[in-house]
C-alpha cells in the first residue's frame, strides 16, 4: 500500500468514521450517553492525532514527490480511482487538523449539553473529512471530500449554533455551493480532456490556454468563497458568530485553509499561464481584503465577528503570497495559513472562555478582565501579539515572507499588503484593551473565574506551537522547501514552455 | 561567551518573574530580576572594556537558524561589534541601574514581579536588537521593544489613558514599522541577503542599481535609505511620527527613564549608525535624515518650553535630543551621534529618575506650577537634577557638552544648505533646551513652595535604593564625555570604531570637527547660558513675565501648549475616519451591498422552498433530497460526457 506497509492516509480518514459509527451504537440514559460519547471522540481524536504523528516523522523533507501514497481503482473503465497521498504542501494541515481536533472535542466538553453524541460523531465526521480533503490525489475523491465538509458544519452551525443559527448555517452553504457547482463542471472538463481524474497525472497535464481561462475562473469560484476573499467573505462573520465555540475553531482554523490549497493543488499548477493572468486580479483582492476588512473589524462591537473579519484580512496576505509566484511569497503564504490556523483557533478558543461564563459575545459587556483573570489575559495577549504579527510568534514569519516575496513582484504590493501591520494592531489591541485592560466595572465580572485546568490543557500546546513557530520556523517550512521549490521551478518551466509554443498554436484565444 | 550571558540573562529574569512570580512573590521577584541584570551588566561592561582597552576580536555569536527559506537565510545570532557592545554596555548598566531604582520606585504597586518582568523583557530585547547581525532580527528586538513598551505603558491598566497611549504608541510605531519592513524586503530583493556582512560587503557592486517607483528610477540605496529612516522615525518619535512620546508618560516614570529616554527611542539614531555603509552612499536619504532630525531638534524643544507636566517636558527635550542625534546622522557624523546617544542615556535617565523622586516625594503630583522651594526638603535629588540639566544644556566638561557641541560644529562643517539649516535649528534649540531645563528647574526646587502644606510636609528624600542609582547616574553625566570623547569623537576615534561605523570617501567630516572658528566651538555654550539667563530672568527676577507674554501672544502660547495641534490634525485625518469608514463598509458596503445578492437570492430561495416544504419534512429532508438530485445529475453527467 505505502512504504509504511500498512495504510496510514486511510487509516487517518477514516478513523474518525469508525468512532462516529461506534458512537452511534451507543446505549443508555442520556447522561451516560453524552459521557460516553464524549470520551470516546477524545480518544479517538487522540489516536487519530498520535498516528498523524507517523507524518511529522517519517515523512522526507527532501522529496518534493508525494508520499505515502495509497491507490485502489475504483471506476478504471473512466480511470477514477481512490488515490491518497501527501507532499510538503499538504502534510502539515493534516496535522493541523488532527491537533485542532482534540482540541475542540476538549473545548466542547461542558459547553455542549444537548444531543452531545450527535455533535461529537458530527465533529469525527468533520475530521475524516477534512484529513480525506488534505490526503486526496484523486480530483473526485477531493471533491467528495472537499464538499463533504459542509455538512458536519452546516450541522454544527444549524443545530448547536446561536440565536440566527439557521439564517448563517444556509448562508454558509448557498455561498459555497454555489462555486462548487462551478468546480463540478470544471472537473467534468478536466476530467474529459485529460481523460483522468488522478492528481499526479493532472498535474502534468497542459492544458490550453483558453481552456485553462476559464477553468481558472470556475476554480476560482468555489475557492475564492471558501477563502474567503472579498468581496464573498460575508457568509463567515455571520457563520463565526452563530457557531459554537469549537465550530469557530475548525472553521477558522481549518476549513478557511481549504480555499488557498485548492489554489495551490490545482489552480497554481495545473493551470500556470492562467494563474500568471490572473495574477494581478487576485492582488488587487487580497490587498482590498487586507485594508477593507481590517477597517471593518475596527468598527466590530462582537468579538467573534471582529476575529472572523481578521481572518478575512490575514487570508488576503495568503492569496497575496500565492500568487506572487516565488518561493518566499509561497512558503510565507503557507507559513500564514498554518500560524494562522493556530493563531485564529486559539482567539476564538479565548472567546470561548468569557463566553460560557458570561454568555456574551459583546464587547461593551466586558472590561477589566485581567484583573480576577490573569492567566487568561495572558494567554489572551500572547495570541493577540501573534494575530498581530510580532516577531518572535507564528504570526511575523508569514506575513514577513509574504512581504518579501511580493516585493519582487511589485512595490504597491508588498506595501498595501502590508498594510496589516498598522490597522492589524488598531483593532487587535483595541479589542484587547476594551476586554481585558480597563477597570473592572460590571458587577458580575467580579466573580468570574480564571482559566481552569481543562482550559490551561486547551491553550497549552497551542502557545507552545505559536512561540515555536515563531522561533523557530524552520522545523514547518522544511517540510514545504522541495515541494513549493519543485512548485516554482514547474511554473517558470511552463511559462517558458508556453511562450514560445503558444505564437504557434493557441493565439489570443481568451482576449 | 559572557556576551551572550549579558543578553540573555535578562530572559531568564523575565521569565522567572513573569511565570513564576505569583509563586515566589515580590522579593523574590525583585532579587531574581535585579541580580540577573547586575551579572548582565557586568558582562556587558567587562565585553565593552575588552573593546575599548583590550583588542577583542569582533565577530558574531552564533545561536541558532531562524528563518530559511529559497536565498533568504536568517540566523539569530550575536553580533560582537564596538557599535553593539557599546550599547550593551549602556542599555545593560542603566537598565540595572533602573531596575533597582523600581525596587524602591514601585514599592507600594500591587503587581510587582509583573513589573519587573516586563522591564527584563525590554531589556532582552534591547539587547537582542543592537547585537542583530541581520535586519529581522534587529527587527524581532525592534518589535519587542514596542511591545514591552505597550505593555509597560499601559502597566496600570485600569487607567483609560494609560491604556489609550499604550495602543497609541504601538500603532503610531507599526506605522514606521511598516515602512521598515518593506525595506526590509527591498534589501532582500537588491542584495538576495539580509545579513549585515553581506550586504555591507556587496555595497559596491549595486551602487548603481535602481528602482522603479512613483513612475521614476531611483537609486536603489536611496530608497531603503528612506524606507528605513521611515521606520526609524517612528520608534523615535521624530516630527510627524512624535505623537507617541509624551503620551507614553503615561506609564511608570522608571519605565521613562529606561525606555522612552535612554534606549528604546534611541534605536533609529542605532539603526542609522549601523546601516552607516549603506546610508553613506544614498545621499538623498541622509538629506531628509538631516531636515527631519534638525526640525525635529527645533520642534520638540519649542514645546517643552511651555508643557507644565514634569514629565512631559523631559519627554519633548528627548525628542528634542533625539533630533540632534539625527542631525549627526545626516550630516554623516554617526560617531557624534552614537557619542550623543551614550551620553544622552545618562543624563536623561538621571533626569527622569530625578523627576520621579520628585513625584514620589510630591505625593504623585507632576505639575510643577504645583511646585517650588523643593530643593531644601530634598537636596540631593536637586543636586542630580541640576547635574542632569547642566549636562543637558551642554554647560562645559559635563558629558551633554562634548556631544552637543560635536553635532553642531559637524552640522556647521558639513556646508551644505541642510548641514547650515540643522546648525541654525540646533542652535536655537540649545537655546530653548537651556531655557526649559532651568524653567524646570526654577519653578520645582526654587522660590517658595506652591504646594498645600499637607503636602510639603510630606516630602522626603527618596530611599537609599533610589538615590544610589541617581547618584551613579549624576557620576555618569558628569563623567561620561570627559572619559571617552576621545575614544567616541577624538583622534582615537578610528582604532575604537573600527569596521562598525563607515565614513565613505567623501565624508571627512569627523576630520574636520577640529578645524573650527573659535566662535562656533563656543557658540553652543553662549547659547546654553543665555537660555538660563534668561529663565532666571523670566521665573526669578520678573514672574510676571511668562504670564504677560502667554497673555500678548496668546496664539502662539496656545499653538505651543496643544503641542502644534498634531493629535487633533491625526484624529481628524486619521483616527476619527478610519473608524467611520470601518463602519460604513461594514453597514453598508457588506450588510447592504455585498450580502444584497445573496439575501435576494436567498428570499427567492425561501419562497421557492416555501413550496417544497410542503411536500417535504422541513429543511434538512429538502436539503439530503436537493443532494440525492445532484448526485443522481453528477452521475448522469460523468457517464453521459464519456
Amino acid at each position: 500500500m505505502s512504504e509504511l506497509g500498512f495504510p496510514l492516509l486511510s487509516l487517518l480518514t477514516f478513523l474518525p468514521l469508525v468512532g462516529a459509527g461506534v458512537l452511534l451504537l451507543v446505549r443508555g440514559d442520556e447522561a451516560q450517553v453524552a459521557s460516553a460519547a464524549r470520551w470516546t471522540a477524545l480518544w479517538t481524536s487522540l489516536i487519530v492525532f498520535a498516528l498523524s504523528l507517523i507524518l511529522w516523522v517519517k515523512f522526507d523533507q527532501t522529496s518534493s514527490g508525494f508520499q505515502f501514497v495509497e491507490s485502489v481503482p475504483w471506476l478504471p473503465q473512466y480511470d477514477v480511482g481512490y488515490k491518497m497521498g501527501v507532499d510538503g504542501i499538504s502534510v502539515l494541515f493534516v496535522l493541523l487538523s488532527t491537533v485542532l481536533t482534540p482540541l475542540c472535542i476538549l473545548a466542547s466538553w461542558e459547553t455542549i449539553t444537548t444531543r452531545v453524541r450527535e455533535y461529537m460523531i458530527a465533529f469525527l465526521v468533520l475530521e475524516t473529512m477534512m484529513i480525506g480533503m488534505f490526503c486526496a490525489l484523486d480530483f473526485l475523491v477531493f471533491y467528495m471530500f472537499f464538499e463533504g465538509v459542509l455538512l458536519p458544519m452546516f450541522l454544527i452551525i444549524g443545530i448547536w449554533g446561536g440565536p440566527r443559527r439557521v439564517y448563517a448555517s444556509i448562508k454558509f452553504f448557498l455561498f459555497t455551493l454555489l462555486g462548487s457547482v462551478l468546480m463540478l463542471i470544471a472537473l467534468l472538463a478536466i476530467w474529459h480532456y485529460a481523460g483522468t481524474t488522478d492528481i499526479t497525472r493532472l498535474l502534468r497535464t497542459s492544458f490550453p490556454v483558453g481552456m485553462q481561462n476559464w477553468l481558472f475562473l470556475a476554480f476560482f469560484a468555489s475557492f475564492a468563497v471558501k477563502v474567503p476573499m472579498w468581496p464573498v467573505h460575508t457568509w463567515l462573520p455571520d457563520a463565526h458568530v452563530e457557531a459554537p465555540t469549537a465550530g469557530s475553531v475548525i472553521l477558522a482554523g481549518v476549513l478557511l485553509k481549504m480555499g488557498a490549497y485548492g489554489f495551490l493543488r490545482f489552480s497554481m499548477p495545473m493551470l500556470p499561464q492562467a494563474s500568471q493572468t490572473f495574477a494581478p486580479m487576485m492582488f488587487a483582492l487580497g490587498i482590498i481584503a487586507v485594508i477593507y476588512t481590517s477597517l471593518v473589524a475596527l468598527a466590530q462591537e462582537d468579538m467573534k465577528k471582529l476575529i472572523a473579519y481578521s481572518s478575512v484580512a490575514h487570508m488576503g496576505v495568503v492569496m497575496i503570497g500565492l500568487f506572487t509566484f516565488n518561493v518566499q511569497g509561497i512558503q510565507g503564504a503557507l507559513f500564514q495559513m498554518l500560524s494562522h490556523g493556530v493563531v485564529s483557533a486559539a482567539l476564538f478558543l479565548c472567546v470561548g472562555v468569557v463566553y460560557d461564563r458570561v454568555h456574551s459575545r459583546e464587547i461593551a459587556r466586558y472590561g477589566g478582565l485581567a484583573e480576577r483573570m490573569p492567566a487568561y489575559a495572558v494567554v489572551f495577549m500572547v495570541f493577540t501579539m501573534a494575530s498581530v504579527g510580532l516577531p518572535g510568534t507564528g504570526g511575523f514569519v508569514g506575513e514577513f515572507l509574504v512581504v518579501v516575496g511580493a516585493l519582487q513582484v511589485n512595490f504597491w504590493v508588498a506595501f498595501l499588503g502590508a498594510f496589516g501591520m498598522i490597522l492589524g494592531a488598531a483593532y487587535a489591541l483595541y479589542l484587547y484593551r476594551r476586554v481585558v485592560f480597563g477597570a473592572l466595572t460590571k458587577l458580575d465580572l467580579r466573580s468570574i473565574l480564571d482559566l481552569s485546568p481543562r482550559e490551561i490543557a486547551i491553550f497549552a500546546p497551542l502557545v507552545v506551537l505559536t512561540l515555536w513557530m515563531g522561533v523557530y520556523p524552520s522545523s514547518f517550512t522544511h517540510f514545504f522547501d522541495a515541494s513549493v521549490n519543485a512548485m516554482v521551478a514547474n511554473h517558470v518551466a511552463a511559462l517558458a514552455n508556453h511562450s514560445t509554443f503558444a505564437q504557434a498554436t493557441f493565439t489570443g484565444n481568451f482576449h | 561567551m559572557i556576551y551572550a550571558v549579558a543578553v540573555f540573562a535578562p530572559l531568564l529574569g523575565s521569565v522567572i518573574a513573569g511565570f513564576l512570580g505569583r509563586v515566589i512573590g515580590d522579593r523574590a521577584s525583585q532579587i531574581v530580576t535585579v541580580s540577573l541584570m547586575v551579572l548582565a551588566a557586568i558582562c556587558g561592561d567587562v565585553s565593552f572594556a575588552s573593546v575599548a582597552w583590550g583588542n577583542a576580536h569582533t565577530g558574531v555569536v552564533p545561536v541558532f537558524d531562524w528563518i530559511s527559506v529559497g536565498d533568504l537565510h536568517i540566523a539569530w545570532a550575536l553580533r560582537f561589534d564596538t557599535l553593539s557592545v557599546v550599547m550593551v554596555a549602556m542599555v545593560t548598566t542603566i537598565s540595572t541601574l533602573i531596575h533597582l531604582y523600581s525596587v524602591g520606585y514601585m514599592s507600594h504597586d500591587s503587581s510587582i514581579p509583573r513589573f519587573f518582568s516586563y522591564l527584563s523583557f525590554f531589556t532582552f530585547a534591547m539587547l537582542m536588537l543592537v547585537t542583530a547581525n541581520n535586519l529581522a532580527q534587529l527587527f524581532f528586538g525592534w518589535e519587542g521593544v514596542g511591545v514591552a513598551s505597550y505593555l509597560l505603558i499601559g502597566f496600570w491598566y485600569q487607567k483609560p489613558s494609560a491604556c489609550a497611549a499604550a495602543i497609541k504608541a504601538f500603532v503610531v510605531n507599526r506605522v514606521g514599522d511598516l515602512f521598515f519592513a518593506v525595506g526590509i524586503a527591498l534589501m532582500f530583493f537588491l542584495f538576495k541577503s539580509i545579513e549585515f556582512d553581506n550586504v555591507f560587503g556587496n555595497i559596491q557592486a549595486h551602487m548603481n542599481a535602481t528602482y522603479h517607483i512613483f513612475g521614476q528610477d531611483f537609486r536603489s540605496y536611496e530608497v531603503i535609505g528612506t524606507l528605513l529612516f521611515l521606520g526609524a522615525m517612528g520608534k523615535s518619535a521624530q516630527i510627524f511620527l512624535h505623537t507617541w512620546l509624551p503620551d507614553a508618560m503615561e506609564g511608570p516614570t522608571p519605565v521613562s527613564a529606561l525606555i522612552h529616554a535612554a534606549t528604546m527611542v534611541t534605536a533609529g539614531v542605532f539603526l542609522m549608525s549601523r546601516m552607516s555603509p549603506l546610508m553613506e552612499f544614498a545621499p538623498h536619504a541622509l538629506q531628509l535624515v538631516t531636515f527631519i532630525g534638525a526640525t525635529t531638534a527645533l520642534f520638540a524643544a519649542t514645546i517643552g518650553c511651555v508643557q507644565n507636566d514634569i514629565k512631559r517636558i523631559i519627554a519633548y527635550s528627548t525628542c528634542s535630543q533625539l533630533g540632534y542625534m539625527f542631525l549627526a546622522a545626516g550630516v554623516g557624523a554617526y560617531q557624534a551621534s552614537m557619542f550623543h546617544l551614550i551620553t544622552h542615556a545618562f543624563f536623561k535617565a538621571l533626569l527622569f529618575l530625578g523627576a520621579g523622586s520628585v513625584i514620589h516625594a510630591m505625593s504623585d503630583e507632576q505639575d510643577i506650577r504645583k511646585m517650588g522651594g523643593l530643593f531644601k526638603k530634598i537636596p540631593f535629588t536637586g543636586t542630580v537634577m541640576w547635574i542632569g540639566s547642566l549636562a543637558l544644556a551642554g554647560i562645559p566638561f559635563f558629558a551633554g557638552y562634548y556631544s552637543k557641541d560635536a553635532i553642531l560644529e559637524a552640522a556647521y562643517a558639513a556646508h551644505t544648505g541642510l548641514g547650515t539649516y540643522g546648525f541654525v535649528c540646533g542652535v536655537v534649540a540649545a537655546f530653548l533646551t537651556a531655557f526649559y531645563s532651568w524653567r524646570l528647574l526654577i519653578l520645582t526646587f526654587h522660590g517658595t513652595p506652591r504646594a498645600d502644606k499637607h503636602t510639603m510636609d510630606h516630602v522626603h528624600e527618596s530611599p537609599f535604593v533610589m538615590t544610589f542609582p541617581l547618584g551613579v547616574l549624576a557620576t555618569g553625566a558628569v563623567l561620561v564625555g570627559l572619559l571617552f570623547h576621545t575614544m567616541f569623537i577624538g583622534d582615537a576615534r578610528d582604532a575604537f570604531w573600527g569596521a562598525a561605523i563607515f565614513n565613505g570617501p567623501t565624508n571627512h567630516i569627523m576630520a574636520t570637527l577640529e578645524d573650527r572658528s573659535m566662535i562656533i566651538g563656543l557658540l553652543p555654550t553662549l547659547v546654553g547660558v543665555a537660555g538660563i539667563f534668561l529663565a532666571y530672568v523670566m521665573y526669578v527676577l520678573v514672574p510676571g513675565m511668562p504670564r504677560a507674554l502667554a497673555t500678548t501672544f496668546r496664539p502662539i502660547y496656545l499653538f505651543l501648549l496643544n503641542k502644534w495641534y498634531f493629535d487633533e490634525l491625526y484624529n481628524a485625518i486619521f483616527v476619527k475616519p478610519a473608524f467611520a469608514i470601518g463602519r460604513f463598509l461594514w453597514k453598508t458596503g457588506d450588510a447592504t451591498i455585498v450580502d444584497g445578492v445573496p439575501n435576494g437570492l436567498a428570499s427567492l430561495t425561501s419562497y421557492g422552498s416555501s413550496r417544497l416544504v410542503k411536500l417535504q419534512t422541513g429543511s434538512l429532508a429538502t436539503y439530503a433530497f436537493t443532494m440525492l438530485i445532484g448526485l443522481v445529475a453528477l452521475i448522469s453527467i460523468f457517464l453521459w460526457v464519456r
